[in-house]
């Protein structure tokens, strides 16, 4: 049985923004992964930031943006090993970089491409999830899975504050718990599902209280704190590499961002708050941080901002380049034996595609 | 070969199937210690213990979405729904997942995995016990949908439908489970999906059906004594035997089709328009359905008049050859 822990109601935090509070060390990060860190979230932001760029030119679909969620993102895949599992939901399009899979790729999937399918073995990232919560139930699925095989993998399903009132959520966290599947339901509380506030959402004070009623700790983390998430993380899955079963991490934020490029929060949100936030975006929060440690320096961060930049240039080149998909992927991969009317069909839409 | 019931014949080819590959497990509410409110996983528990016959929580839509995650995880994963009707909190996954993520991967992962369930109605049971939704299930891209009708083919088929490559769905005849015996062949038996079974031929009329409604056609064609009636059981819906449909059509020039479900756009519609797309110049008369109707499943004291029966169907058959 899984011991069930009071939620913590203070958020967790580890960086200090010279506010009183003080810098933390964390246990086991040195110079070199500080760095490594750091280097995933520019990653993540100049791929976000490019890509809302890319959509205002034309060059990619409609986009789900992430702006300062880079640090949840960041701080929980290097608290994993590779062999652990990320289900990522639209928010965390772009996770899979962090496992070394090209920028291309995920520009091709918000492009509507189908070089952007990838398999999700070779990274071990599952398939981005568009419905919200229904892949939690997933991710629960395949850490019970593993555990039943003997292997030591852990997943972590990323999800959002309004995924917590679907249906699929809570069967996945139940399941999860039945069977001690060694699963970290990490939740992006940003405060909004598209214009929806929080308080519409749910009458549970926290979001990680939910945790008390499926017999799991839940504990809350600063969101935007990456080694706060880092570490709550690694906590989570020492658990569930010892048997202990599901922890639900709610990582709270406030989304500083549109919803999504075809969205206009103005209607909705408080953009005081939001400059507010903007301020003290998460990228810039452990940047000072490192700067503080003696760690960064402009030319070091300098040279990592390039290099994530000429990624996404290179990727988006990439990209642009792929030729145009065949008409006859319509019909490809739905099954591995398909209908035998898919080859009818093909040769029917080939013969009016003249 | 042994005289077995409906759900004997799935109780054995679970038995042999587990027996023969280590990555097949069952998941599903009551499936393990009570061994299924049908008895169709009894023993099961006992003899590869209780992670192979698992007793889930009561979530539908959790049981089929762990499963996506366990295929992930190498497990070919056997899915029951208690009943028809209680499938329906699983549909959610099987549209947005099941039947899209093998696509989604671009054909790089796949989901062998398969949802069993009892359906249709006639056993006098409350409210959504009857149901007959293979539309739904049919209508989804990425899987695969078959309904045996004899105690050999639920066997068969369900030993075809854990070793497929793709997600397959398997509703059962409850109506059938106990009342119908067969033969069914020992160890392992495989009848192959894609291809219809003819139940009984004939020369006037055929009769499609699949499931519960083939006993009920055969039981007319017996009633029909001056008509050649031939008998035709889908078997599998998706994919479709549809050269077997359309022998039959042409070697008999007269169709109906049978099934339980509503009429709007169930699967005998389907089958009609096939028919009047590539058979009309074989056609003596149109194509007719005998069907529920377009209502709620009726309560029990008054199933009898929803469900096609002989009478039905005979009258059908006798107006198709007056046309």
């Amino acid at each position: 049985m899984a011991q069930v822990l009071p939620a913590e109601r203070d958020l967790r935090r580890v960086i200090g923004d010279a506010d009183g509070a003080g810098d933390r060390e964390v246990d086991g990060l040195g110079e070199q992964e500080l760095l490594e860190l750091y280097r995933s979230m520019v990653l993540l932001r100049t791929y976000d930031e490019r890509s809302v760029v890319y959509h205002r030119q034309g060059r990619i679909g409609t986009y789900a943006i992430f702006w300062n969620h880079e640090a949840m993102q960041a701080g929980v895949v290097h608290a994993l090993d590779d062999a652990d599992w990320i289900f990522p939901s639209y928010r965390e399009s772009a996770i899979g970089l962090l496992r070394g899979m090209p920028p291309t790729t995920v520009l091709s999937w918000w492009r509507g491409h189908p070089a952007g399918w990838w398999n999700p073995a070779d990274y071990n990232v599952a398939s981005i999830c568009v419905p919200i919560a229904t892949h939690v139930p997933h991710a629960a699925g395949l850490a019970w899975g593993k555990k039943l095989k003997g292997e030591r993998a852990c997943a972590v399903a990323f999800f959002g504050d309004g995924a917590t009132s679907e249906g699929s959520f809570h069967e996945g966290a139940n399941f999860a718990a039945v069977t001690g599947a060694p699963l970290i339901l990490l939740c992006n509380n940003n405060q909004w599902a598209i214009s929806t506030p929080l308080e519409a959402q749910t009458r549970a004070e926290t979001l990680a209280d939910k945790a008390i009623g499926y017999g799991m700790p839940g504990v809350r983390v600063d969101g935007t704190d990456v080694l706060a998430c880092y570490e709550a993380a690694r906590e989570a899955v020492a658990r569930g590499r010892a048997g202990e079963g599901p922890t639900f991490i709610e990582a709270l934020s406030y989304r500083s961002a549109p919803h999504a490029t075809a969205d206009d929060p103005r209607a909705y949100i408080d953009l005081d708050r939001v400059e507010e936030e903007r301020k003290r975006e998460c990228v810039g929060r452990f940047e000072g941080y490192l700067r503080r440690a003696g760690i960064l320096h402009d030319d070091l961060a300098e040279s990592i901002r390039v290099e994530a930049a000429d990624a996404m240039r290179a990727g988006i080149a990439a990209a642009e380049a792929e030729p145009p998909a065949d008409v006859s992927l319509v019909f490809e991969h739905a099954y591995v034996d398909p209908p035998s009317t898919f080859g009818s069909d093909l040769d029917e839409l080939r013969r009016t595609l003249g | 070969m042994a005289e077995l019931s409906i759900v004997e014949a799935i109780n054995d080819a679970f038995h042999v199937e587990l027996e023969r590959d280590p990555s097949v497990m069952v998941l599903g509410e009551d499936v393990g210690r009570a061994g299924g409110v049908f008895r169709a996983t009894a023993g099961l528990r006992d003899k590869f213990g209780p992670d192979r016959c698992f007793d889930t929580p009561l979530a539908e839509a959790g049981i089929l979405g762990s499963a996506i995650g366990l295929c992930m995880a190498g497990w070919r994963p056997v899915c029951e729904m208690q009943y028809d009707a209680f499938s329906y909190p699983c549909l959610d996954q099987l549209i947005t997942h099941v039947g899209r993520y093998r696509w989604r991967t671009g054909g790089k992962m796949s989901f062998p995995l398969v949802v069993r369930m009892p359906y249709g109605g006639g056993v006098r049971a409350p409210e959504l016990h009857d149901d007959s939704p293979e539309t739904y299930y049919v209508h989804t891209p990425g899987v695969k949908v078959a309904i045996p009708s004899t105690p050999s083919d639920a066997k068969g088929i369900l030993t075809a439908a854990i070793r497929d490559p793709d997600p397959v769905v398997v509703l059962e005849p409850k109506l059938h489970y106990r009342t119908l015996k067969g033969e069914v062949p020992d160890g392992e038996h495989v009848v192959p999906l894609g291809k219809a079974r003819l139940a009984r031929e004939g020369d006037d009329v055929t009769l499609v059906a699949y499931g519960s409604m083939v006993p009920l056609c055969e039981q007319a064609a017996d009633v029909l004594e001056d008509v050649s009636v031939e008998v035709l059981d889908i078997r599998t819906l998706k994919p479709l035997d549809e050269d077997a449909l359309l022998a039959s059509a042409a070697k008999t020039g007269r169709v109906v089709i049978v099934q339980e479900a509503p009429r709007v756009c169930g699967f005998a519609a389907e089958l009609a328009a096939i028919l009047a797309e590539k058979a009309i110049l074989d056609l003596r008369g149109p194509v007719l359905r005998v069907t529920g109707y377009d209502v709620p499943y009726p309560y029990w004291q008054i199933e009898d008049a929803y469900m096609p029966s002989v009478e039905r169907v005979t009258a059908a058959v006798r107006k198709l050859l007056d046309f």
